[in-house]
C-alpha cells in the first residue's frame, strides 16, 4: 500500500455520489485516471485491504430486525452453548468477550416480529437467559482509519 | 425474503416502500457495484433497466436510509488496526443524543449506539466500537472519550472480544 492508496482508501469510505460516473471526481482530486484508480481499487479488494464496495445497506431499513444480544454462559458450557447460538440460522454474528456476559451475538431477522420468537427459542435450548439490546439510536456506522 | 415484497410495519409507517424492482437492485448489488467508470449503466443493462431509473431508485433508497452510502468497506485487520474493544458508558439519558453523536464522530469510532440497560447487571447504555493498532492505542482512544462525556458518564468498561464465534454476512434472499 503506498500513500495514493492510503488516501484513495479514506476518500472511498466517505461515499460517492450517486450519478452515472461517480469515480470521476475522486480520480480528479487523488491525479489519476478512472481506469487507474478502478484498477487500484480492484487490487485492493484482491490483496483484501477492502473488503467490498458498493451500496451499504441498513438491514432495519429493509424491513427487518437486527438486535445485539448477550448471555452469561457458565464456562464448562462455553463451546457446548457457542454451538447450539450458532445453529441459529438468525444469528449472524457471535462473539466471546471478556465480561460476566461472556458471549455477544446479532440477531437478523425478515420480520420484526421473529426476533422474539428466536430468543424465546436460544433461551430454551442454552437455559441461559438472553439480555436483548436493540438499539433505540444509531449515531454512526463506519470507520475513517488514519492510513 | 421471499415470495411477493414484503414492507414491515416501520417501513409502511415511514413510507419506505420497496417493490420487485428495488429489490432486484439490492440482490444485484450485495456483493458490491460493477468497478467499471459508468457502474449505475452497467448495473442496469444487467438488470434490464434504464440508467435513469436505476439512479433514481438508488438515490431515493439513499435518502430514506436503506442505503448509507456507496462505500468501500476496509478490512480492518489488513490495515493493522488488529485491536478493537467494545466500550460502553453509562451516560445520562438527558444528554445521551447529543453526547452520543459526538462519539459517534471520532475517527476511530465505527459503531456507536444507544441501547437499553439491563439493571442491575448492565447499567451501560451508550456503546461505541473502538480500533487500534494495539491496545495502547485503543486504551488512548477510550480515555479520549471519558474526558469528552465528562460528568455525563457515571461508568464504563471496554469488553474486547476473546474469540470470533461465528461471522456470517447479513444477506437477503431475491
Amino acid at each position: 500500500m503506498d500513500s495514493v492508496d492510503a488516501r484513495l482508501v479514506n476518500c472511498l469510505q466517505e461515499g460517492l455520489p450517486v450519478c452515472p460516473r461517480p469515480f470521476d471526481d475522486v480520480a480528479a482530486s487523488l491525479g489519476l485516471s478512472v481506469d487507474k484508480l478502478l484498477s487500484r481499487v480492484q487490487r485492493l479488494l484482491d490483496e483484501r485491504v477492502l473488503t467490498r464496495f458498493g451500496p451499504m445497506f441498513n438491514a432495519e431499513n429493509l424491513g427487518g430486525a437486527l438486535s445485539l444480544c448477550a448471555m452469561q454462559v457458565p464456562q464448562d458450557r462455553y463451546d457446548k452453548i457457542a454451538d447450539l447460538v450458532n445453529a441459529f440460522p438468525e444469528v449472524a454474528h457471535n462473539y466471546e468477550r471478556d465480561h460476566l456476559l461472556n458471549m455477544w451475538f446479532v440477531i437478523a431477522t425478515e420480520r420484526p416480529e421473529q426476533a422474539g420468537t428466536v430468543l424465546a427459542e436460544i433461551e430454551q435450548v442454552t437455559g441461559c437467559r438472553v439480555y436483548d439490546m436493540p438499539k433505540q439510536e444509531e449515531f454512526y456506522v463506519g470507520l475513517k482509519l488514519a492510513v | 425474503m421471499t415470495g411477493q415484497p414484503q414492507t414491515s410495519s416501520r417501513a409502511r409507517q415511514s413510507g419506505k416502500l420497496l417493490d420487485a424492482t428495488d429489490r432486484k437492485i439490492i440482490v444485484a448489488t450485495q456483493a458490491g457495484l460493477p468497478l467499471v467508470a459508468a457502474p449505475f449503466d452497467a448495473l442496469a443493462e444487467q438488470l434490464g433497466l434504464t440508467v435513469e431509473d436505476v439512479l433514481a431508485r438508488v438515490a431515493a433508497m439513499q435518502a430514506n436510509g436503506i442505503i448509507r452510502r456507496i462505500a468501500a468497506v476496509p478490512n480492518h485487520y489488513a490495515l493493522g488496526y488488529t485491536v478493537n474493544g467494545m466500550s460502553v458508558w453509562n451516560v445520562t439519558d438527558e444528554r445521551i443524543s447529543e453526547l452520543g453523536k459526538q462519539v459517534g464522530a471520532l475517527d476511530f469510532v465505527s459503531h456507536c449506539y444507544h441501547r437499553p440497560r439491563h439493571l442491575p447487571l448492565w447499567p451501560y447504555n451508550l456503546f461505541a466500537m473502538v480500533h487500534g493498532r494495539n491496545s495502547q492505542d485503543v486504551e488512548a482512544n477510550v480515555a479520549d472519550i471519558a474526558s469528552l462525556l465528562g460528568e455525563h458518564c457515571r461508568g464504563h468498561e471496554v469488553l474486547y472480544s476473546k474469540r470470533i464465534l461465528k461471522k456470517t454476512g447479513l444477506r437477503i434472499k431475491g
